[in-house]
C-alpha cells in the first residue's frame, strides 16, 4: 500500500508538467495535502528512522538530522521526516517540480504563494529551493531563462514576517509544538533566506532578471537577510554595469550605506556619471530621482559638488520632455534652496559677461566641471518652452527663490498622458480663434509644411 | 456688647433690607449703612464694581441664611428621629410624575373601593369627560357615523342633541320627566337607545328613497337631452367648449393689424462705405487681433483690461443690464411677401438657417443637376460604407427636397448675405456635407439647426479622419473641407474646441493603452496628424496656453519621444510632426527640446560611421540596432539622380514603395527634409541664452562626418549651411542677475500695539496659557472663599453657642438670686419671729 502512495504521488509530480492548467493546479493542491496528512501521521516510527536514511542522504536536504533527534520523532517531524523518504510528496519534490526548466510555471507558482503563508512551509521551501538552484547550476554552466525565471518568482514569493512572534502557524498541525525546532525561530528564517538568495544571485542572471532582482532588493529582500552586508559584492557589481541596472542598484546601495555603515569611495561622482540625457526616458525615471533628491539632501555637501550637479541637470533640462522637466525644475530649485552657496548660479551680481560657458559638461569629476563659475542659462532658455507650466517652473529664478522647498514627491510620477489630461481638462472659459482664415490643409504659400511636404 | 451690637445691626439689616427689597424705594439707602471704597488712582476705562458696598446689609443676609440652614442644623444635632415621607414612590427617581400621580391615584381609588365596597354593592363608578358620562358617549357614537350621509346633514334631530350635548343629563333627565308622565313605567336605558336607533333607522331609509326618486328623474332628463342633441349638433362644440369661443380665429384683417402692429419701423442704415473705408477698417480689425495674440502669447492676463473700472451711466441701476444691441427686426420682404417668422428660433439662428439653406439648395442641385457629383466617385464609395440602409434615407430624401423647394424661393436673397458660402468653394462635397447633415439632424426642424451644425463640425472632423486612413489617403477632399472646418470653428467654437480636444483625447488614450501593454507605441496614422494640422489651422498656436494647442503640443511632444521610428514611413510621419511642432511655435519661438532630440535621432540613422562622441541619443532612437542606419543610402547612382522635392504625405500613409531606388529617393528627401527643418531650428533659438548647449549635440554630429562629395550637391549645401548658422552664432554669457525684489522693511522701534481687550486679564500669552491662569485664579478664590464661608459658619456657630450659654447662666443667676430671696425672705420671717418671741 506504501509502495501505491509512493507512486500515486510520483505521478502527481510528473503531473506537475501537465500542459493544463487545471491539471498542475489540482496535482499541487492534492501534493499539499498529502505533505500536511503525512505530517500529521507519519509513515515511519521513530526508530525505523535509521533504515530510511540512505535515501536521505541521496536527496541531500540540509536539515533533518537536528530536528529529528529532539524530540519523540513523530512529532516534529512532520514533512522534514518524511523527506527522506522515496515517495516524493516532500516539499523537494513539489519545489523541484515547480522549477522546471521547460516550461513557465507562473501560475501555479502564484498558486504555491499561498501556501508560503505557513511558516514551516516556507521554511522547507526556502531550503529545497536553494538545494535546486545549486542542484540545477552544478553540472551545466547553461541554464535555461524559464529556470531562473520560475525560481524567481518563487523566491520573490516568499516573504518574511517582520516580528519574532509571528512564526507560529504551521501548515502541519501539531500536538506539542516545542522552541527546539529550528523552524519555530526567526533567525533561523533568516538564515535560510540569505542562504537561498545569496545561492540565487551568485550566477550569472539575464538583464531582465537582474533588474527585477534589483527592484525589489530594498524593501523586501534586505531587511529580512541575517547579514546585508553579504550583498554589497552584488550591489557594487550591479552598480558597475552602468544604464538602467546601476540606477536600481542605486536603491540597495542607499540601504546599505545608510543603515550599515558602508563606505562607497566616489559614490557622488559615480551618481553625476549616471546623469545623462536618457535618465529622462527609462521606466525608472521616478525611483532615480526620489534617490538623487536624496542623496543630495544633505546639507554638508560641497558647494561645488552641488552646482554641478545643479548645472548637469540643467543641461540635461535641455533635452526633457515636459513631464520630466516639471519635475527636474523644482529639484534644482530646491538644490539652490538647500545649498544657499550655489545661488551663485542664479544671481551673480557685477561680473563680465563671458564668451563661453565655463562648465564642462564632458568633464566627469565634478570638481574639475567649473559648474560654480557658470550661471543657469539653460533654464533661461527654458523660460522660452512651450508648455505653459514649464516655462513657470522656470521663471521661478527670475525671482529671488522662496524659502520652503517645494515637495517633488507628488510630480515623481508625473507622466505626459496625466499631463495631457490635466490641460484638457482646466481649458479656459473662452476659446480664442485663429483669425487668419485658412487656405488648405498646408496653409498659405510661405508656409514651412507648404514648402517641405506636398498632398500628392 | 456683641450682643448688643449684633442686635442692632440685625435691626438695621432688616431696615436696610426691606429699603432694598421695597422695589422702588430702594433708592435712598442710609448714608451711615454705605461703605465707600475709596480709589487711589483713577483709571480710564475701568469699571469699578465694588466702589460701594452695603456690609450692614450684607451681613444681615449672611446671617439670616445662616440661621435658617446651619442652625437649624445646629439645633437638630441631638435629634435621631427623621421626617420620611411614604408617599408611593416619592424618592423614586425612575418614575416620571405623571406616572407617580397615575399610580397614586390608583391607589387612592382602590382604598376608597376597598372601603366603600363593604357597603355599596352595585353602584359603580361612573367615568365622565367633561362632566358627561364616557359610557353614553360611547354608546351613541356609531349613530352619528351611520348617518353621515344625511343631506340635512347640519341639523340633528332633537334627541340626539340632547342625547348628546345634554352632559348625559338630558337623558337622565328625560327619564325622570318619563316616569313622572307615565308613573309606572320606567323606561330603562337600553329602551331609550333602541327607540333612538329605530328612529333613525326610519329617517334613513326615506330619505334614501327620496334620493333614488331624484336619480330617476335625472336619467330619465338626461336620456330626453340625448334625443334632442341629435338635433342640435353643429351648436354644441360651442355650447361646450365656451373657452374655444372666446378665442376667435383670426381673419385677415386681424393679422394685418397685428403685423402692422409688430413690424419694424425702416431705421436709417448706415450710409456705404468705400472700398478704401473698409480696407482700413479690416486693416484696424486684423491689427487689433494681432495685438490680442500677442497679449495671449506673452501669457498675459486679460483682468488688466477688466479690472478698469468701466463707465456706468448715472442711469444705471446697477442691475447687471446692458443694452448691447437693438433686437428689433429689420422689415423684409421675400418674393413680395412680408417675411413673417413665426419660428422664434429661426431669428435666434438666422445666419445658421441660411447657411442650411445653401446647403440644402446644393444638395438638391447635387442631388439632380450636379455635373460635378461624378468628380468624386471613390469619395461617394467611401460614403456608402456609412449608409445604414437606403430605405431608411429616402424618405429623408425626399423631405429634404420639399424643404429645400420651399426654401428655394429666398435662396437668392440669403446668398447675397452670406458671409461663408459653401456652395463655390467646394464643388465636390457639398452632397457630402448636406447627406451628413441629413444624418445628423434626421428630422428637418429650423430649431435644431444650430445644434446640428455644431454637430456637423463633429462629423466632418470624423469624416476627415476617415478619408485620412482610407488607402490612399484623399488629401484633395480634405484639403477643400478645411475650409469649411475653419468656418464651422469660426461659427462655433467651443463645441469645435471640444470635438478637436475629443478627438486627441481619444487618439492619446489609444496610444497610453498601448504603451502600458506593450512598453511602445507604433506612430499613429495619418489622420492623427492631419487632425493636429487642423488644430493648428484653426486655432491661434501662439498663445501661451490655449484649452486645444496646448494639449495638441503635448500630444506631439508625446508622438516625437514615445514612438519608436521603425521604418521609412514612420520616418516622414515624425518629420511631418516635427514641421507641425515649428509651425506651431513659428510666431511664438518657443524653445522645444524634444524637437532638436528627433531631429538629432534622424540625422544619425542617416549618418555612415559614428563615433559617437558629444552627444547622446534618447528615447526612440538607439544607438545600435537595427534601424540605426534606415535612412542610409549608399547607392551612388540613385545619389546622382535624386531630385529635392517635398515629401508627399502619401508616403506617410503607407504607400508601397517599388523600387529601391525610389526608396533611396525618399531617404534623401527625408533627410532633406529634416536638414531644413534643423535649419530652421537653429535659426529660431540663435537668441535662446543657452544656445550652444542645446545644439552641441548637433554640431558634434554633424562636425563628426566631414561631407562627403558622393552626396547630392542640394544636401551639402544643406548640411553645410546649417553647420555653418550654429557656428556663426556668437553669443555672449551674461551672468544671470535675480531681479530685485521688494526690500524687507527694517525692523524699527515703536512700541508694539496690542489690542486690549479685558483689563485685568493677563495679556501676551496663547490662549491655553491663558485658559490655564483663568483656572488657577478662579481656583484660588474659590478656595479663599470657601475658608471665609468655613471660618464664619464657625463664628457663627460660636456666637451661637456663647448667647446659649449666657443665656443659660443669666437663668441660672436669676434662679439663685430668686432662691437667695425666698431664702433670706424665710430667714427674715424666722428671725422676725424670733425677735417676736424674745419681745414676747
Amino acid at each position: 500500500m506504501r509502495h501505491r502512495y509512493h507512486s500515486c504521488c510520483r505521478r502527481l509530480v510528473e503531473l506537475l508538467a501537465h500542459p493544463s492548467f487545471q491539471v498542475k493546479e489540482l496535482a499541487l493542491s492534492t501534493l499539499m495535502k498529502f505533505v500536511q496528512l503525512e505530517g500529521a501521521h507519519p509513515l515511519e516510527k521513530p526508530r525505523w528512522e535509521g533504515s530510511y536514511l540512505f535515501p536521505r542522504e541521496l536527496f541531500k536536504h540540509p536539515c533533518g538530522e537536528g530536528v529529528g533527534g529532539a524530540g519523540p520523532a513523530w512529532m516534529p517531524l512532520g514533512p522534514v521526516g518524511t523527506w527522506g523518504g522515496t515517495h516524493p510528496s516532500t516539499p523537494q519534490a513539489v519545489v523541484r517540480g515547480l522549477l522546471s526548466p521547460e516550461e513557465d510555471q507562473h501560475l501555479l507558482l502564484s498558486q504555491f504563494r499561498e501556501y508560503l503563508d505557513h511558516d514551516d512551509l516556507r521554511y522547507h521551501t526556502m531550503q529545497a529551493a536553494a538545494d535546486a538552484v545549486a542542484r540545477a547550476t552544478d553540472g551545466h554552466p547553461e541554464v535555461p531563462p524559464a529556470f531562473w525565471d520560475n525560481t524567481f518568482t518563487l523566491l520573490s514569493s516568499v516573504s518574511l514576517p517582520h516580528r519574532d512572534c509571528a512564526v507560529s502557524s504551521f501548515y502541519v498541525k501539531r500536538t506539542e509544538p516545542s522552541d527546539k525546532w529550528k523552524v519555530a525561530h526567526l533567525k533561523e528564517h533568516r538564515k535560510a533566506f540569505q542562504a537561498m538568495w545569496l545561492g540565487f544571485l551568485k550566477h550569472k542572471l539575464p538583464p531582465s532578471l537582474y533588474k527585477k532582482v534589483l527592484m525589489i532588493l530594498h524593501d523586501s529582500i534586505l531587511p529580512h537577510l541575517a547579514q546585508p552586508t553579504l550583498m554589497i559584492d552584488f550591489l557594487t557589481s550591479a552598480y558597475d554595469v552602468g544604464g538602467a541596472i546601476s540606477l536600481l542598484a542605486l536603491n540597495g546601495l542607499f540601504v546599505l550605506i545608510h543603515q550599515h555603515n558602508l563606505e562607497y569611495p566616489d559614490f557622488y561622482r559615480k551618481l553625476y556619471g549616471l546623469l545623462d540625457p536618457s535618465v529622462f526616458h527609462v521606466k525608472y525615471r521616478a525611483r532615480f530621482f526620489h534617490l538623487v533628491d536624496l542623496f543630495l539632501s544633505s546639507s554638508h555637501l560641497p558647494a561645488y559638488l552641488v552646482a554641478a550637479f545643479v548645472k548637469r541637470l540643467a543641461r540635461l533640462a535641455l533635452t526633457a520632455p515636459p513631464e520630466a522637466l516639471l519635475l527636474v525644475l523644482p529639484l534644482i530649485c530646491n538644490l539652490l534652496r538647500r545649498h544657499p552657496a550655489c545661488r551663485v548660479l542664479v544671481h551673480r551680481p557685477h561680473s563680465p559677461e563671458l564668451d563661453a560657458d565655463p562648465y564642462d559638461p564632458g568633464e566627469e569629476d565634478p570638481a574639475k566641471s567649473r559648474a560654480l563659475e557658470s550661471s543657469l542659462w539653460e533654464l533661461q532658455a527654458l523660460q522660452q518652452h512651450y508648455h505653459p507650466e514649464v516655462s513657470k517652473a522656470a521663471g521661478v529664478i527670475n525671482q529671488a527663490l522662496s524659502a520652503p522647498e517645494v515637495s517633488i514627491a507628488p510630480l515623481l510620477e508625473l507622466t505626459a498622458f496625466e499631463l495631457f489630461e490635466r490641460d484638457l481638462r482646466k481649458g479656459p472659459a473662452s476659446v480664442p480663434l485663429e483669425f487668419v482664415p485658412a487656405q488648405g490643409l498646408l496653409g498659405r504659400q510661405d508656409s514651412l509644411c507648404t514648402q517641405l511636404f506636398t498632398l500628392c | 456688647m456683641g450682643k448688643a451690637k449684633s442686635a442692632g445691626m440685625r435691626r438695621k439689616a432688616a431696615e436696610a433690607l426691606a429699603g432694598a427689597r421695597g422695589g422702588s424705594a430702594k433708592a435712598r439707602p442710609n448714608p451711615f449703612e454705605v461703605k465707600v471704597n475709596r480709589q487711589k488712582f483713577q483709571i480710564l476705562g475701568r469699571k469699578t464694581r465694588h466702589d460701594v458696598g452695603l456690609p450692614g446689609v450684607s451681613r444681615a443676609r449672611a446671617i439670616r441664611k445662616r440661621t435658617q440652614t446651619l442652625l437649624k442644623e445646629y439645633k437638630e444635632r441631638d435629634k435621631s428621629n427623621v421626617f420620611k415621607d411614604k408617599r408611593f414612590g416619592e424618592y423614586n427617581t425612575n418614575i416620571s410624575p405623571e406616572e407617580k400621580m397615575m399610580k397614586r391615584f390608583a391607589l387612592e381609588q382602590q382604598r376608597h373601593h376597598e372601603k366603600k365596597n363593604i357597603y355599596n354593592l352595585n353602584e359603580d363608578e361612573e367615568l365622565t369627560h367633561y362632566g358627561q358620562s364616557l359610557a353614553d358617549i360611547e354608546k351613541h357614537n356609531d349613530i352619528v357615523d351611520s348617518d353621515s350621509d344625511t343631506e340635512e346633514r347640519g341639523t340633528l334631530s332633537a334627541e340626539l342633541t340632547a342625547a348628546h350635548f345634554g352632559g348625559g343629563g338630558g337623558l337622565l333627565h328625560k327619564t325622570s320627566q318619563g316616569e313622572g308622565e307615565e308613573g309606572e313605567k320606567p323606561k330603562s336605558r337600553k329602551e331609550l337607545i333602541e327607540e333612538l336607533i329605530a328612529k333613525t333607522k326610519q329617517e334613513k331609509r326615506e330619505r334614501q328613497a327620496q334620493r333614488e326618486d331624484a336619480l330617476e328623474l335625472t336619467e330619465k332628463l338626461d336620456q330626453d337631452w340625448r334625443e334632442i342633441q341629435t338635433l342640435l349638433s353643429h351648436r354644441i362644440p360651442k355650447s361646450e367648449n365656451k373657452e374655444k369661443k372666446e378665442k376667435p380665429k383670426p381673419d385677415a384683417y386681424d393679422m394685418m393689424v397685428r403685423e402692422l402692429g409688430f413690424e419694424m419701423k425702416a431705421q436709417p442704415s448706415n450710409r456705404m462705405k468705400t472700398e478704401a473705408e473698409l480696407a482700413k477698417e479690416e486693416q484696424e480689425r486684423l491689427r487689433r487681433l494681432e495685438a490680442e495674440r500677442l497679449r495671449r502669447m506673452l501669457g498675459k492676463d486679460e483682468d488688466e483690461n477688466a479690472k478698469k473700472p468701466k463707465h456706468m451711466s448715472a442711469d444705471d441701476l446697477n442691475d447687471g443690464f446692458v443694452l448691447d444691441k437693438d433686437d428689433r427686426r429689420l422689415l423684409s420682404y421675400k418674393d413680395g411677401k412680408m417675411n413673417v417668422e413665426e419660428d422664434v428660433q429661426e431669428e435666434q439662428s438666422r445666419e445658421a438657417s441660411d447657411n442650411e439653406n445653401e446647403e440644402e439648395e446644393g444638395e438638391d442641385s447635387s442631388g439632380e443637376e450636379d455635373p460635378e457629383e461624378s468628380d468624386g466617385p471613390d469619395s461617394h464609395s467611401d460614403l456608402e460604407s456609412n449608409v445604414e440602409s437606403e430605405e431608411e434615407n429616402e424618405p429623408e430624401k425626399e423631405q429634404h427636397q420639399t424643404h429645400g423647394k420651399r426654401c428655394r424661393s429666398d435662396r437668392k436673397a440669403a446668398r447675397t448675405e452670406l458671409p461663408y458660402t459653401f456652395a463655390e468653394q467646394s464643388g465636390v462635397n457639398l452632397w457630402h456635407l448636406a447627406f451628413l447633415l441629413s444624418l445628423a439632424a434626421g428630422t428637418e426642424e429650423a430649431g435644431t439647426v444650430t445644434f446640428t451644425l455644431q454637430k456637423l463640425f463633429g462629423f466632418l472632423l470624423e469624416y476627415v479622419g476617415d478619408l485620412a486612413t482610407s488607402d490612399p489617403p484623399d488629401l484633395r477632399v480634405i484639403d477643400k473641407l478645411v475650409v469649411q472646418l475653419y468656418n464651422l470653428c469660426q461659427m462655433f467654437p467651443e463645441s469645435a474646441s471640444d470635438s478637436v480636444k475629443f478627438v486627441l483625447r481619444d487618439a492619446m488614450h489609444e496610444m497610453e493603452e498601448m504603451i502600458e501593454t506593450k512598453g511602445r507605441a507604433a506612430f499613429p496614422g495619418l489622420d492623427l496628424l492631419i487632425y493636429l494640422k487642423i488644430a493648428g489651422l484653426l486655432f491661434p498656436t501662439s498663445d501661451f496656453c490655449h484649452p486645444v494647442v496646448t494639449p495638441a503640443l503635448v500630444c506631439m511632444s508625446q508622438l516625437l519621444t514615445k514612438c519608436p521610428i521603425l521604418s521609412l514611413q514612420d520616418v516622414v510621419k515624425g518629420l511631418f510632426v516635427c514641421c507641425l511642432f515649428l509651425e506651431y511655435v513659428s510666431l511664438s519661438q518657443r524653445f522645444i527640446p524634444e524637437l532638436i532630440n528627433f531631429l538629432l535621432g534622424i540625422l544619425y540613422i542617416a549618418t555612415p560611421n559614428k563615433q559617437h562622441r558629444g552627444y547622446t541619443l534618447v528615447h526612440p532612437f538607439r544607438a545600435l540596432g537595427k534601424n540605426s542606419e534606415l535612412l542610409l543610402v549608399s547607392d551612388k547612382e540613385d545619389m546622382a539622380t535624386w531630385q529635392k522635392r517635398s515629401l508627399s504625405l502619401h508616403w506617410a500613409s503607407g504607400l508601397k514603395v517599388q523600387t529601391t531606388t525610389e526608396a533611396n529617393h525618399i531617404r534623401l528627401s527625408c533627410l532633406a527634409v529634416c536638414l531644413a527643418l534643423l535649419k530652421h531650428c537653429v535659426l529660431m533659438y540663435s537668441t535662446l541664452p543657452s544656445f550652444h548647449a542645446i545644439t552641441r549635440p548637433l554640431r558634434a554630429l554633424l562636425t563628426e562626418n566631414p561631407v562627403d562629395c558622393s552626396q547630392p550637391r542640394d544636401l551639402q549645401e544643406l548640411y553645410q549651411s546649417v553647420l555653418t548658422e550654429i557656428e556663426n552664432q556668437k553669443q555672449l554669457y551674461w551672468p544671470l542677475v535675480c531681479e530685485k525684489s521688494k526690500p524687507v522693511p527694517l525692523k524699527l522701534f515703536t512700541p508694539r500695539l496690542v489690542k486690549v481687550l479685558e483689563f485685568g486679564k493677563k495679556q501676551g500669552s496663547t490662549k491655553e496659557e491663558q485658559e490655564r491662569k483663568r483656572l488657577i485664579h478662579k481656583h484660588k478664590r474659590e478656595f479663599k472663599g470657601a475658608v471665609r464661608e468655613i471660618r464664619k459658619d464657625n463664628q457663627f456657630l460660636a456666637r451661637m453657642q456663647l448667647s446659649e450659654i449666657m443665656e443659660r447662666d443669666a437663668e441660672r443667676k436669676r434662679k439663685v438670686k430668686q432662691l437667695f430671696n425666698s431664702l433670706a425672705t424665710q430667714e427674715g420671717e424666722w428671725k422676725a419671729l424670733k425677735r417676736k418671741k424674745f419681745k414676747k
